[in-house]
This record gives C-alpha cells, sequence and structure tokens, in this order.
C-alpha cells in the first residue's frame, strides 16, 4: 500500500536526497578536478633521480615516502598487534586496566598530527640529538598509527569465533600457540586492512613530518639525513607558490595512491573471508 | 620450559600494550616541560587573553587564534552537521541497496584523503568561489569552515549512520504502526533516539576540526587579529604554530609550544568529554 505523503514528509526527504547528491558532487568534483589538472601536468622531468628549481622532481619525494611507510610500518605493526593481543587475550574484562589502556588509545588518537610534529621534534630532533632525520620521522609517525593498528586488530581478534579457542584448548593446545596458529591466522583480513588503513594515514601525513624529518629534497643516505616525503613535497611546492603545476601533479599522484589503497583494502576484506567460509 | 615460554609471551604482549600508555606520558611531559615555562614568563593571563601577537615585541597574546579556532571550527561543525547527518539518515534509512555499494565506499574514501590534498582543494576551488561571489581575498573563515565541514563529514556521517542503525526496529515499526509517514518517523523518532551517538559524532568533528592544520593555513588567510565579519580571514592556533615554528627562535619558540601546549589542553577537553559520553551510554 502506497502511504499519502504530506508536505512535511516531502520536504524531508527533499532535504535528505539534496544532502547525499550535494556531498556527492564535492566528492566528484574534487577528485575530478585535481585528476583532471593533476595527471596532464604530469611530465617525464618530474620523475627525474634529482630534485632542483628547474625539474622540481617528485621522485626523492616518493622513494623518501616508500621508505618511510616500510619503516613505521615495521616498528609500529608488532608492537600494536602484541598490545592488541594482550588487551583481548590476557586482560581481564572490565579490569582497571583495560580501561585505562582503551582511554590512553583513544586520547593517541585523537591528539593532532600538529602535536605529534612539535612532540617528536622534542623528544627524538632536539633531546635525543636525532636532528632533521628518516628517524625521527619514522619514531613520531609510528606512535601516530599506533592506536589505528590496535584498534582495528582489537577489532579482528574480538571477531574470531570463541569454538576455534576452544577447540584448539580442547586438543591440550597451550595459549600462546593458539594464538600464533589459530587466532592470529583467521583475524589477517582486519590486521591487514588496518595495515592498509595506516599506510595511508601516512602517505598523507606533513604536519608531522615537517618539524621531525624536515623538508631537505633528497633521498635519505642514511638515517640521520633528512628527507621530505611527498606529502611535505606538495606542501613545499605550495607555500613557494610557483610551482602549482607540479602541486596538482604530487596532489593527484597521492589521490591515485589513495584510491589504490582503499580498492587494496576491500579487496584483502574480501579474499580473506572468502578463504575462510571455504574451509569450514 | 614451555611455561617460561608462555610468561615472557605475557610478558611481551603486557610491555607492547602499555606503550601507548608510555606514549601519551611522554607527548604529556615533553610538551609541558616545554611549552609551560614559556606561558609562566608571558603570565597566564596575557598569554591566554592578550589580542596582541606580535613576537618582535616581545609580545605573545594567543586570544586571536583561540577565537579564530572556534570561529572556525563552529562553522565546519555546522556545515558539517547538517549535511553529515542528513547523508546518515539517506545511508541508513532511504537508500537502496545498490546505492549504498558505491556510496559506502566513497565515504571510506573520502577519509583516506590526505588533508593537504583537501587544502589544495580549498586553495584552488573554494577560494575562488569565495571570492568571486564576496568580492574578498577569499581566505578567511567561511573558506575554512565549509573546507573543514566536507573533511569532517566522513567522521559524522559513519558514526551517526551506525547511531541510526543500533536504533530497535521496533520503535520505527511502532511508529509506522500509528500511521506516520516513513520520513516523519525516521526524522522524529529514530533521530532524536539516536541523538547520543549523532552527539559523539559531533564531539569527534570538533577534535578533528580544532587539530587540522595543513588545510586551514593554506585558506584561513592567517592574520593574527580578531576577526570582525566570517569573510574575514583568521588564524587558528595550529596555523599560529605552523607558520612560525621554522624560524622561531627563544621565547618565540617556547610561546609556540605554549600554544601546542593550549591546544592539547583543549583535545584532551574533548577527549575526555567524548569518552565520559560513550561511558553514560553503556
Amino acid at each position: 500500500m502506497k502511504m499519502h505523503k504530506d508536505t512535511l514528509s516531502l520536504f524531508l526527504l527533499f532535504c535528505t536526497y539534496s544532502a547525499i547528491f550535494i556531498v556527492v558532487c564535492i566528492f566528484t568534483i574534487l577528485i575530478g578536478y585535481i585528476l583532471f589538472k593533476g595527471i596532464p601536468a604530469l611530465q617525464w622531468q618530474n620523475f627525474s633521480p634529482t630534485y632542483n628549481s628547474v625539474n622540481v622532481s617528485m621522485l626523492p619525494a616518493i622513494i623518501n615516502t616508500i621508505f618511510i611507510v616500510f619503516a613505521s610500518l615495521l616498528l609500529s605493526t608488532p608492537i600494536g598487534v602484541f598490545g592488541a593481543i594482550y588487551l583481548v587475550e590476557y586482560a581481564k574484562k572490565n579490569s582497571k586496566f583495560l580501561m585505562l589502556i582503551n582511554l590512553m588509545t583513544e586520547t593517541l588518537s585523537g591528539i593532532p598530527s600538529i602535536v605529534f610534529g612539535l612532540f617528536g621534534y622534542l623528544l627524538f630532533v632536539v633531546f635525543f640529538g636525532f636532528g632533521y632525520s628518516f628517524f625521527s620521522g619514522v619514531l613520531t609517525l609510528s606512535i601516530m598509527i599506533l592506536p589505528l593498528i590496535i584498534k582495528t586488530t582489537q577489532e579482528a581478534l574480538m571477531s574470531v569465533p570463541v569454538g576455534y579457542k576452544e577447540g584448539s584448548f580442547a586438543l591440550g593446545i597451550g595459549k600462546l600457540k593458539t594464538i600464533f596458529y589459530i587466532i592470529l591466522p583467521s583475524s589477517l583480513s582486519g590486521i591487514i586492512s588496518g595495515i592498509i588503513l595506516s599506510t595511508g594515514r601516512i602517505i598523507g601525513e606533513s604536519a608531522a613530518l615537517i618539524y621531525t624529518s624536515g623538508t631537505l629534497a633528497q633521498i635519505f643516505q642514511s638515517g640521520f639525513d633528512s628527507g621530505r616525503s611527498l606529502s611535505v613535497h606538495m606542501y613545499a611546492l605550495l607555500s613557494e607558490g610557483l610551482y602549482i603545476n607540479q602541486a596538482y601533479g604530487a596532489a593527484s599522484i597521492l589521490l591515485v595512491v589513495v584510491i589504490l589503497l582503499n580498492l587494496l583494502s576491500t579487496l584483502s576484506i574480501k579474499y580473506f573471508t572468502k578463504g575462510r567460509t571455504c574451509k569450514s | 620450559m614451555l611455561d617460561l615460554k608462555e610468561k615472557l609471551a605475557h610478558g611481551m604482549f603486557l610491555f607492547c600494550a602499555c606503550i601507548c600508555i608510555i606514549c601519551v606520558a611522554l607527548i604529556c611531559i615533553f610538551l609541558f616541560a616545554n611549552g609551560i615555562p614559556a606561558i609562566k614568563e608571558i603570565g597566564l593571563f596575557d598569554f591566554l587573553f592578550g589580542v596582541n601577537w606580535a613576537p618582535l615585541d616581545e609580545e605573545f597574546g594567543i586570544f586571536p587564534m583561540i577565537i579564530g579556532s572556534i570561529y572556525v571550527t563552529a562553522g565546519a561543525i555546522f556545515f558539517g552537521v547538517i549535511f553529515g547527518v542528513l547523508c546518515a539518515i539517506f545511508l541508513s534509512k532511504f537508500c537502496p541497496l545498490y546505492l549504498n555499494k558505491i556510496l559506502n565506499p566513497i565515504i571510506h574514501l573520502m577519509a583516506g584523503i590526505p588533508s593537504i590534498v583537501y587544502g589544495f582543494f580549498g586553495l584552488v576551488v573554494i577560494v575562488p568561489l569565495v571570492q568571486y561571489y564576496f568580492g574578498t581575498s577569499g581566505k578567511g573563515i567561511l573558506s575554512a569552515s565549509l573546507l573543514l565541514g566536507i573533511m569532517i563529514l566522513p567522521t559524522i556521517i559513519s558514526i551517526s549512520k551506525t547511531a541510526i542503525d543500533s536504533v530497535p526496529t521496533n520503535y520505527y515499526e511502532g511508529a509506522l504502526a500509528l500511521g506516520i509517514t516513513h520520513e516523519r518517523s525516521v526524522f522524529f523518532i529514530l533521530l532524536p533516539a539516536a541523538k547520543s551517538g549523532i552527539l559523539t559524532s559531533i564531539i569527534l568533528g570538533i577534535g578533528r576540526a580544532i587539530g587540522e592544520t595543513m588545510a586551514v593555513v593554506m585558506i584561513a588567510g592567517n592574520q593574527a587579529i580578531i576577526p570582525q565579519s566570517i569573510l574575514d580571514g583568521t588564524r587558528t592556533l595550529t596555523a599560529n604554530i605552523v607558520l612560525e615554528m621554522g624560524y622561531a627562535t627563544d621565547l618565540h619558540r617556547n610561546a609556540l609550544l605554549g600554544t601546542a601546549v593550549v591546544l592539547f589542553v583543549f583535545i584532551l577537553m574533548i577527549n575526555i568529554s567524548f569518552s565520559l559520553i560513550c561511558r553514560r551510554k553503556s
């Protein structure tokens, strides 16, 4: 039965439809405009191995970004995953300690990146004397993505059916082996999508890197060298104001990478969940 | 032997879990230890409520920046909440399944776009638009609010949607049984029932908007004065830090760290109210 709609209902319907329409429009304009202007702006000279004011190459920045992503993930993933294992498998439910850690994780994830930048500057650059360097940047970013990894891993671990664990215990397998051979493999999809999300976060980060790894346009030669990531590179281009086309180029590359990472994360979840349902 | 291994692993897991606490403590210690002395030297009242920011004359009043942050955040919440909540309602109650499959990834993707790209978009699209329609320089509270409103949309949409989804269906069915239309029952029954979840999303949005740096620096205009109208340029707390940290020395540098302390305290207050609301809910 089709109900007759009064004016107010029609108005509310109109509001919701126009809101979603406007949001999708803005988003399409954002992506479309930057890719439309950015992809033609990419030229071979933007990818030469060294940076100077003639070619404004972003290749060093891209290579630096890859280094930073790998090092930060390498540092942060084991700590985050192990921490989440403790929270889910070992800590007592509703204990004060569990509440404290959850509160601190939330706090850490709410701290703005500029505060992370200043903290990294004070602790790693000044206090430990690393200077503007790869190490300072990576350490700061690892702390920044830690809450994200903990949260996603925690959710992934909690969604593992209790039966898996009970079955393993019933066979007399120890807790540690159960965790590493039963629980971790079956929560892999959640953990991997957390890692992919963190990758996106690291690639997009600029405020926290400016004061830790610095803005020098060169490939890291050693751990104590300064270097800029692609986002920082884009910020530097914009603040110099001369290279708007190159900024379009860098922005389009950032966008394409983020879109690809998003696809990858959806695909990984699909892939792993499919594998699991087949096995069971 | 096996027992020892289990104990070692237990200890290691515990240590990793504690790293979050250590990090928050370190951030507090280093930020406060470096920022508080400067605030003391300037004077807490002069620092928080001084209206002049003139590093060369040793005048460090961050009141204009506090006002700027509040204005920009309020504007962002205004745009972000209206559109965000309406979108959440659409996705939760009006959206056909096939459209949901397209829109959900889009919302996800919006959350992943780097803030520097958003800022760039603001600079090349929003600023010229505002310039054209209002005849100002285009950089100011209005542009920054619009852009930040867009940036907090994914947060507001996804959390509000979860809140609306989790309202028991018998509320809705009861309303329908009384002869109310679908739209009215969604707006007048489900929405009030989901209000604590929506409030949570607003609080998280406020935190996101206050802390946003790179995008705001590009389009807020950055004048360190108290703005008189919505089209005036303004400088936020975060922008103040990014703009001057590169060359600041001595007291100036420490005053900027003091700015970060104020920002950090704001964020902590927001986080605490967030977790209080969450606790009350459960």
